[in-house]
């Protein structure tokens, strides 16, 4: 708390009085201002949380109350169930088209604006409108893009004299397909991380490196990367909160199929839990990725940002 | 969870990293590059665009380029339509009472964790930090039947008070670090001249606070505009759509109609762009900034 919350005793001009009339006027403003975001919060996101690790032991289907106490048994049918491996699977795949090229890409496109060359900020612009749109229209486009009767690929096949291909009705190409979508939404917010990483760097660093006769790529490799590797693990780390909230834009694109091969994690708690009225095993995978989303805050906040 | 003090203005051309001077061969593959990067974001949004105005035979045949003929009846058809104007005004409705709720009850309760000194107030704090730890979605199937006892299914409310509770931590969050940061001599004179808690909030601080309402206005703005499961869940009737929904709906009436598709998510996404270039320093500043706060 700040240290200055209560006038401290070097203020003499503070009489006694009106330090109590201070000390009086606390309580009201707490009772007034607290209860509403308190009431808010635990009515609408921790007692959920509660009632689905409860919810999560038994068959229930919404009506009356849950009497038919399964156990553990909704967790062993989500750790048998192929379709949730596979989501685990397509996270994990998001997270490493994260690292291996949403990162790059952003660094790159970040280093080339924030030199001084005209036009950065209409490019800085385009950038990052993508990210502003709505998952679910993203996803509606890129439908459209990859449409292989009507769609952007149809025409690009079309011009090559090829047949076009349908990734988003091909299992083995879906997923892939989707990671584009992700990296051409996402890339423009990673990018200003980046912009803002680079701002914060020592000109004079940098200027040093100069006077000793550094090439470019040089000061890049040397200087900069190692003094950005913060900015790095908070884009890695974003990209891994968002690929354990990513739905949205699926829905529109693919829904989670070819025979389940583009699930994420909440989009199989929606198709087998919510849809179907599961409330127990849709409960059960809430607990999961609860637990994976906590621990992975927890242990990457303590592992690889404790420094920042 | 680390705290890194909000809003800084992101401005990339005044602050150039390093370089003094670039080669002009440096230049033109800069230049080509960050063309071909802004080809590939723009071009699915223009023929999207563009798409809207054609046939459906000249979509299969002509995706990329101008059409031959303008078919302005998909826009104007829809531009007529109730259900478009309907269902903006729901995304604006649902929007404008998150935000205000958000700023409102996250700005009390901030205020108190910056100013006030209690009992308990450090574990309060990390209570409402627990929120920024997870996704609605994981709660997803208690909420609904919370939300169904509360009588809330498939009204606005019933979108509008998850989505602000979800957005709690992060308004208070960023609201806590900014007041705490404000000149501390403001307080010693105000309660020299004996003003109350009350009155300090009212006149002094919300004044003063404008970037940062603005920065967490902006994040619940567009995070309730763009949200998409949350209404999906909690609404049931077509009427009180927003948006995100009625696109999935219009794509399913119409899925063999592409054009009919394209000119419907032209429209929907009219708004976000325009809002966008009118006010995209603010607009990103405020995503970015507010992002980094967790």
């Amino acid at each position: 708390m700040s240290a200055n919350a209560v006038p401290s005793g070097n203020t003499l001009a503070v009489s006694r009085r009106r330090k109590r009339s201070l000390a009086n006027s606390k309580w009201p403003v707490l009772i007034l201002f607290l209860p509403p975001a308190l009431l808010l919060f635990t009515v609408l996101v921790i007692l959920p949380m509660g009632e689905a690790a409860w919810y999560s032991f038994y068959n229930w289907n919404g009506y009356g109350s849950p009497t038919q106490w399964v156990g553990w048994r909704n967790y062993q049918l989500i750790f048998r169930n192929s379709a949730f491996t596979q989501a685990l699977i397509n996270n994990g795949l998001i997270v490493l088209a994260s690292l291996c090229v949403q990162v790059p890409l952003a660094l790159w496109l970040a280093t080339m604006i924030s030199s001084r060359i005209k036009g950065a900020l209409f490019f800085r612009l385009i950038f990052f409108l993508p990210y502003v749109l709505a998952d679910v229209a993203a996803g509606m486009i890129w439908r459209f893009v990859y449409d292989g009767d009507f769609g952007l690929v149809a025409g690009i096949s079309q011009m090559l004299g090829v047949q076009a291909p349908f990734w988003l009705a091909d299992r083995d190409a879906a997923m892939y397909a989707i990671l584009g979508v992700v990296v051409w939404k996402y890339f423009g917010f990673h990018m200003m991380l980046f912009i803002a990483g680079l701002q914060a760097i020592d000109k004079s660093v940098l200027e040093a490196a100069d006077i000793d006769g550094a090439t470019g790529f040089q000061k890049f490799r040397l200087v900069t990367l190692p003094l950005l590797g913060s900015t790095v693990r908070l884009s890695v780390f974003f990209a891994v909160v968002g690929s354990l909230q990513l739905f949205d834009m699926i829905m529109p694109l693919t829904g989670g199929g070819p025979s389940n091969s583009t699930q994420t994690m909440v989009t199989f708690l929606y198709n087998f839990g919510v849809t179907r009225m599961q409330v127990g095993f849709g409960s059960a995978v809430g607990v999961v990725l609860f637990v994976i989303c906590v621990t992975l805050a927890f242990s990457y906040k303590r592992v690889f940002m404790r420094n920042d | 969870m680390t705290e890194i003090s909000t809003a800084q203005p992101i401005d990339a051309a005044s602050a150039p990293s390093s370089g003094q001077r670039i080669r002009a061969g440096t230049k033109v593959y800069m230049y080509v590059s960050l063309v071909i990067v802004a080809a590939i974001v723009v071009v699915p949004l223009i023929s999207t665009a563009l798409g809207g105005f054609k046939t459906l035979g000249e979509l299969r045949g002509n995706p990329f380029g101008l059409p031959t003929e303008w078919q302005w009846s998909n826009y104007t058809d829809i531009i007529v339509s109730k259900r478009y104007w309907l269902q903006m005004s729901n995304s604006l409705i649902i929007a404008l009472l998150t935000v205000f709720l958000t700023l409102t009850f996250g700005a009390m309760a901030a205020f108190c964790f910056a100013h006030i000194r209690f009992f308990g107030a450090d574990y309060l704090v990390n209570y409402f930090l627990i929120g920024l730890m997870f996704p609605a979605a994981t709660a997803i199937l208690p909420l609904y039947i919370r939300i169904r006892d509360l009588g809330l299914i498939d009204t606005y409310w019933g979108v509008v008070l998850p989505q602000v509770a979800f957005g709690m931590g992060m308004s208070i969050m960023l609201f806590r670090n900014y007041f705490r940061n404000l000149p501390t001599e403001l307080f010693d004179a105000a309660f020299v001249d004996g003003c109350g808690y009350m009155r300090f909030f009212w006149h002094i601080t919300l004044p003063l606070s404008r970037p940062i309402i603005a920065t967490v206005g902006i994040i619940s703005f567009v995070g309730s505009w763009n949200s998409y499961i949350v209404p999906l869940i909690m609404l049931n009737s077509e009427s009180r759509y927003p948006w995100p929904l009625g696109i999935m709906i219009y794509r399913g009436e119409f899925s063999t109609e592409w054009q009919l598709v394209l000119a419907f998510i032209t429209l929907t996404i009219l708004p976000t762009i325009i809002a966008f270039f009118l006010a995209q320093k603010h607009i990103i500043a405020g995503l970015t900034a507010g992002a980094v706060k967790s």
